[in-house]
């Protein structure tokens, strides 16, 4: 992969490498150089398949990081390209004339991120969540646990046990 | 992020002109014109003790699930309708439409989407009707309890007859189930599907409030 990286270098301005395994890894660099970078990888390098784009929110760094998965079948290795986006009215462009899969994963995106992705075909259309009315659940500012005791009712007496101590009360009681 | 509720009628629901195969062209408005909106209404037992007991006997013989699974609990029903566990010899069969079940097993969480469809099939079936509710997640959330998007207690939303509990129940759990319920039944106790007629907008109301996109009628049937 280090090889790969070199040539990579030497036409982007990428960032920090890092190889998991020895047919995996990832390097970061700038949203401008996406595309570029993917046509590279897909029509020189052989990285033809999307395997996934997904997002992590690095709320204390007030960041979004892309992450775009792809594989190389015939050489069995496979490489990340990290994209860190600033928090605040998050866009980036939309690669689904390169895969038309990507569509998808923009979709899922925005409405679980709220990254915009404008010409995304459908990208503005609901995904998953049906008639949602919060901001987007998977950033990490929004508070799950005090959304659901908002929004559903409860049935009272609910608790949580700890199941080692609990089992241990049930089955000896009395013993330690 | 609040959106005007306009913006959820689909656009196959809006009001609107169609040209029909001769040509014609008419005006429909499916909310009203394809659903029927009238509320449900309580069925009274019959007129001596005697005969309602008899039909709570026939209606106990005569389980017809429907086949609709909504969480992991819906796994266990394979080997409970295949020879493993063969719930066929206790009189229990599985049927493809709410038309024609009586029985509708809430298999896990729901999801307030899932719920949509859940009270959709509920409301089509025939009466008498029965709910059960399997696992800890129609119970009280299960491990499901701090979810953005499954409720946590399903009989806020449905008129539920039984509960089974387990995360998930063993396909011996829901035998067990099956046969209280035809206790129940036979008790004449199994009377969700009045409940949910008398307490009509007691249920809806509750329905209503996790139900952001509601763009169907009140009772459609
Ligand atoms: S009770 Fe357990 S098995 Fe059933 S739906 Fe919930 S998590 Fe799944």
């Amino acid at each position: 992969m280090h090889a790969l990286y070199d040539r990579l270098k030497a036409l982007f301005p990428v960032g920090e490498f890092t190889e998991q395994r020895s047919n995996l890894a990832f390097v970061t660099l700038p949203g401008a150089y996406l595309r570029p970078a993917l046509l590279h990888l897909r029509d020189r390098e052989g990285f033809t398949h999307l395997v996934l784009l997904t997002a992590v929110d690095w709320i204390e760094q007030g960041q979004f990081q892309l992450t775009y998965l792809l594989s190389n079948r015939a050489e069995n290795r496979d490489i990340g390209l990290r994209v860190m986006l600033p928090r605040l009215g998050t866009v980036m462009a939309s690669i689904h004339d390169l895969w038309p899969t990507a569509a998808t994963y923009q979709r899922e995106l925005r409405e679980m991120f709220g990254i915009d992705f404008p010409d995304s075909p459908g990208v503005y259309e609901e995904f998953i969540l049906e008639g949602w009315n919060d901001i987007p659940p998977y950033r990490r500012d929004f508070d799950t646990l005090q959304y659901a005791q908002d929004s559903y009712a409860q049935r009272p007496g609910r608790e949580t046990r700890d199941p080692e101590s609990h089992m241990k009360q049930q089955l000896y009681p009395g013993k330690g | 992020m609040k959106r005007d509720p306009m913006h959820f009628i689909k656009p196959e629901l809006m009001p609107r002109k169609v040209k029909g195969p001769d040509g014609v062209e008419f005006e429909v408005e499916p909310l009203r014109d394809y659903f029927c909106d009238a509320p449900p209404t309580v069925q009274h037992g019959a007129y001596l003790k005697i005969v309602e007991d008899f039909f709570n006997w026939a209606r106990a013989q005569s389980l017809w699930i429907l086949g609709f699974g909504t969480g992991c609990g819906a796994i266990e029903m394979r080997p409970l309708m295949t020879p493993r566990f063969d719930a066929y010899r206790y009189g229990i069969q599985w049927r493809p439409t709410a038309r024609q079940a009586n029985l509708l097993v809430i298999s896990g969480y729901l999801s307030t989407k899932t719920l949509k469809r859940a009270i959709r099939a509920y409301e089509q079936m025939q009466n008498p009707k029965y709910v059960v509710g399997l696992g800890s997640c129609t119970i009280n959330g299960g491990m499901y309890w701090d979810s953005y998007n499954t409720i946590k207690c399903l009989d806020q939303y449905l008129p539920v007859d039984l509960y089974i509990t387990g995360c998930m129940p063993r396909p011996e759990a829901l035998l067990q189930g099956f046969e209280d319920l035809k206790k129940l039944i036979r008790a004449g106790q199994a009377e969700g599907a009045n409940r949910y007629a008398e307490n009509f907008t007691w249920y809806k109301a509750n329905q209503k409030q996790v139900i952001h996109d509601w763009d169907m009628p009140d009772y459609n049937w």
